[in-house]
């Protein structure tokens, strides 16, 4: 009887416990509309809410501390760790999103028409203490959507005991890496990503130096979603140069090199030369390996090896609930040079402010070096329309690594992107 | 059997003394229970309305405080036995079956996804103040906030000149008499209180809200120190439904969700609509989809199939054996054959992938091969189903260890002095019986593993991809084929995927009242 009497209350309570879901699930698709159409109606009063990666919240709590003292008002800084840009979207669409977000400037298409977040007026002084690249990457139909605080490319870092000279181009990269390789000193010619489907990410300057492209531009020179290049004759070309690379060519592209093991290897020793991010260093730094940072080699004669620009930036939230705040920290405070140290104190990837990456590099010269290798670099398309382009492309460089035909291959991807872009 | 609940004899708690006619014994824990399930029901009550009642969600909230008192009077009665034991469970089956199902396909009729996730309104808002650009040539004013009367108004200071201007929301007027310091700040002004930081942090939103008007822009607040004059490039007209500016002309569609110029070209913010049966006329029309449609559904009922019979015999095998009487030591052996399903799968499947590794992996270095596992059609298929079979197996030989027990020694034994074979005795008694109970548990886990899609997704992800089509892959599911389809390349595409996820719904729902309705004769010739 006792354990009846028990168990029809735990059943009472878990039906409570699912009504309440039941409502407030419910109440979920009500809430948007309820929170558009009164979007300042809402009181402000004394919190400012920024969203950051779990990297970057506790470099910034002293400075928004500092703000938050300093205008009276308290700054929540809270970790976000899975799925950044769709939960800030759900959040923002529902008005439990923050007023401040941190992210890569290539979200800034989608943030856009999602409508999440709006432009930042920027002083041209303000402007002009940035990298240019930084500044390209943040504008967005002509107008910037976002502070910058970090820029990132990737670059060919190698070790030094084994490859003493940079390599001028993909060819010299290539046979003193093989010359290592029959020499019993390192397993691998080249560490780079490749995995099971592909890595664009990493390929992108090999690509662009074999004359491959992305998209066409627009009259003001923005990547134009209207014209897909990935099939066009010149990237053929460069598909062919990475076949030649491939499992079946050189052996440099492997598919059994994937994101978790090529770093590990190049630490290990076995291979002399990465291709990598600011994001690998302190794993190289580990393995006691020796290492210097130069731009990803092109090919003979060839274009190029463009890296993609990646820019991590602050965004003002069009649904935040404190909006003048926001517009003060990102516009007028993160700009500052010691904001941006404090933030590549804790995570190492080189300051979009020049002043502070001026300071960061007398005690690191790694992120000058990256940022020279970064210097022709591409920003990462921020238009929306760029993740139809991923997948394809990896796709298409795992069936040239392994050796498949690169025009049938190109062909293919250019199709998927054109279907799934209704072009 | 039926629980009469009566109420507490109000002298309280304690074993209630012998009443006339004990029907029910009433306990102290039954009473602290039923107290603390109407406190908990009370209270989730009251956390849940302050911010429904904020959001306006009046619908919510008249359902929440309808469930609320239901439940409050059903509990307090001594009556409707019967709907007491119903309530939890329709509960249950509302929240976590029917709202979702309803949700998902009305979903299915709207083309919600990015570029489709607000209403119309919020989408113009969006329009309009992307738009909003400095006006060429203007000053970039720094901003003090200060309060004429009750009414705030800002203080706009031009850096080259210097000169101090009063912008209210009736225009900017010229103020002469005021303090600068050397920040740019206004320190005083003759007839104004000058706010500080703090003071003019709290009045954020009416800042952000207080647009001066000028000659043809409008200088608003940027953050609380600066101000500038922009003009918004793009204007919505309500009157003809439209976006001017620019030098084109952007009308609403509301079949799209987007306001569309004569080239066909749309902006980028649209709205949700309503889209009828798009989404599932183009689940139907799609070539990538039609086309590939067949081949996919055939390796997904395949997977699923062998997934659920492999791990089902391989269970059993192993539950059979430590059921023998002679086994020795069955207490261990069960421990680790449990492990594999005490694991994370999701960390198990990342595991099994970088052993699949080419190069690096386990299985070719202990082999001593060089197979590209998870690269060939037909090695990556045996390797996904290998991984399943390994993670599923010890699922399928708990549930018939817990069956076996179920089935008396003395049927097998009979069996045997009838003459019949071991084997024939496990054809004939053990396994027929072990299905009646089972049976239900297989079509599940083949439900479950029909839409498996961590066992692709984090193995695979669905290759290896045939160079001529990258979007289906050689161990892509459904669920997994079509989750690239509807998230990979336009972003999120929920409407898309709802309306797949209806389609995926009905072949498993066809396939389960199939295989329910065998089970059913079956178990009228053994029960």
């Amino acid at each position: 009887m006792r354990m009846r009497a028990l168990g029809v209350a735990a059943l009472a309570t878990l039906a409570v416990a699912a009504t309440a879901c039941g409502s407030s699930q419910s109440a979920a698709p009500a809430a948007p509309s309820a929170s558009a159409s009164a979007p300042t109606a809402a009181a402000g009063g004394g919190t400012l809410v920024i969203w950051a990666d779990p990297s970057r919240v506790q470099p910034l709590k002293p400075f928004a501390d500092q703000f938050g003292t300093e205008n009276g008002v308290t700054v929540e800084v809270k970790e976000i760790s899975k799925d950044n840009q769709m939960t800030f979207l759900t959040a923002s669409q529902q008005g439990s999103g923050p007023d401040i977000m941190i992210g890569a400037h290539d979200w800034i298409g989608n943030l856009v028409q999602n409508g999440a977040i709006d432009p930042v007026t920027l002083t041209e002084e303000q402007k002009a203490a940035f990298s240019p690249k930084a500044i390209q990457a943040v504008t967005f139909n002509g107008q910037i959507y976002g502070a910058p605080y970090a820029v990132e490319n990737i670059a060919l870092i190698r070790n030094t005991e084994l490859a003493p000279d940079a390599p001028a181009t993909i060819e010299d990269m290539i046979e003193k890496g093989t010359e290592l390789k029959k020499d019993g000193k390192v397993k691998e010619v080249l560490c780079i990503p490749v995995g099971q489907k592909g890595d664009a990410f990493h390929v992108y300057p090999m690509f662009a130096s074999g004359g491959g492209a992305l998209f066409g531009a627009t009259a003001t020179g923005d990547p134009d979603p209207k014209q897909v290049l990935l099939g066009s004759p010149d990237s053929v070309k460069a598909f062919e140069k990475l076949k030649a690379l491939g499992e079946k060519g050189d052996g440099a592209l492997r598919t059994s090199l994937t994101n978790e093991n090529y770093i590990v290897n190049f630490a290990g020793g076995k291979c002399a030369y990465l291709v990598s991010g600011p994001w690998a260093i302190s794993e190289v730094k580990k393995g006691g390996i020796t290492y210097d940072i130069t731009a990803v080699p092109s090919f003979k004669d060839g274009k190029p090896a463009t890296p993609f620009v990646g820019v991590q930036s602050f965004f003002v939230a069009s649904k935040g609930k404190n909006k003048a705040l926001a517009q003060e920290f990102v516009a007028n405070y993160v700009t500052d040079k010691d904001v941006a140290k404090a933030l590549y104190d804790a995570d190492p990837r080189p300051p979009a402010l020049t002043a502070a990456l001026q300071e960061v590099q007398a005690s690191d010269p790694d992120a000058a070096k990256f940022m020279e290798a970064g210097k022709d670099g591409m920003p990462m398309p921020a238009i929306p329309e760029m993740a139809a382009i991923w997948e394809p492309f990896g796709i298409a460089e795992t069936a040239v690594v392994k050796g498949g035909d690169a025009a049938k291959a190109a062909a293919a991807a250019q199709k998927a992107i054109d279907g799934s872009l209704k072009n | 059997m039926a629980l009469d609940v009566r109420e507490a004899p109000r002298e309280g708690a304690g074993p209630a003394e012998p009443a006339p006619r004990p029907r029910r014994e009433i306990t102290t824990a039954f009473v602290v229970s039923r107290i603390a399930v109407l406190a908990v029901a009370a209270a989730i009550l009251l956390y849940a309305v302050p911010p429904l009642a904020a959001a306006g969600s009046w619908v919510s909230l008249g359902l929440l405080c309808a469930v609320s008192a239901l439940i409050a009077y059903l509990y307090l009665t001594r009556r409707f036995i019967p709907v007491k034991y119903l309530v939890p469970g329709t509960v249950f089956l509302l929240a976590f079956q029917v709202f979702p199902v309803v949700y998902t396909v009305t979903t299915a009729f709207t083309n919600f996804g990015d570029g489709h996730r607000g209403d119309k309104a919020a989408a113009i808002t969006a329009i309009e103040t992307g738009s909003v650009r400095q006006a060429p040539g203007s000053p970039e004013y720094s901003l003090t906030v200060a309060l004429r009367g009750e009414e705030l108004v800002f203080l706009l200071v031009d850096p080259a000149t210097k000169q101090v201007s009063l912008g209210t929301a009736d225009g900017l007027s010229r103020l002469d008499g005021a303090q600068v310091g050397v920040t740019g700040k206004v320190l005083s002004a003759p007839g104004l209180t000058v706010l500080k930081a703090p003071q003019a942090a709290a009045r954020g939103p009416e800042v952000s809200a207080l647009a001066v008007p000028t000659g043809d822009g409008l200088i608003k607040a940027n953050g609380l120190s600066r101000a500038v004059e922009g003009k918004a490039a793009l204007v919505y007209d309500a009157g003809c439904d439209c976006v001017r500016g620019e030098g084109d002309t952007w009308t609403a569609d509301e079949g799209q969700g987007y306001f569309v110029n004569a080239k066909g070209e749309h902006l980028a913010q649209g709205w949700q609509v309503n889209v009828g049966l798009d989404n599932f006329s183009r689940v139907l029309t799609n070539p990538t989809i039609s086309g590939y449609f067949a081949g996919v559904l055939g390796w997904n009922i395949f997977f699923a199939l062998v997934s659920v019979l492999g791990t089902f015999g391989l269970g059993m095998s192993v539950a059979l054996a430590l059921h023998h009487p002679r086994m020795r030591g069955t207490r261990f052996y069960r421990i680790a054959l449990i492990l594999p399903y005490a694991m994370p799968a999701f960390a198990m499947l990342l595991v099994w992938r970088d052993m699949f590794n080419r190069d690096f992996g386990l299985i070719n270095q202990l082999l001593g091969v060089n197979i590209d596992w998870l690269g060939e059609l037909g090695t990556a298929r045996f390797g996904v189903i290998l991984v399943n079979l390994w993670l599923g197996f010890p699922y399928m030989f708990l549930v018939t260890t817990g069956a076996l027990q179920a089935i008396p020694r003395e049927l097998t034994e009979a069996a045997a002095i009838d003459g019949a074979t071991p084997w024939r005795a496990f054809r004939r008694v053990t396994l027929p019986l072990l299905l009646v109970a089972l049976t239900p548990l297989l079509i599940s886990s083949f439900a479950y593993n029909f839409n498996n899609f961590n066992a692709i997704a984090l193995t695979t992800d669905g290759g290896p991809f045939p160079a001529e089509n990258p979007q289906v892959g050689g161990t892509d599911l459904l669920i997994t084929y079509t989750f690239r389809l509807a998230f990979g390349a336009g972003g999120a595409q929920f409407g898309f995927a709802a309306a797949i996820s209806v389609f995926i719904f009905t072949i498993v729902a066809v396939i389960s009242a199939v295989a329910f309705r065998r089970t059913r004769k079956q178990e009228e010739i053994y029960a």
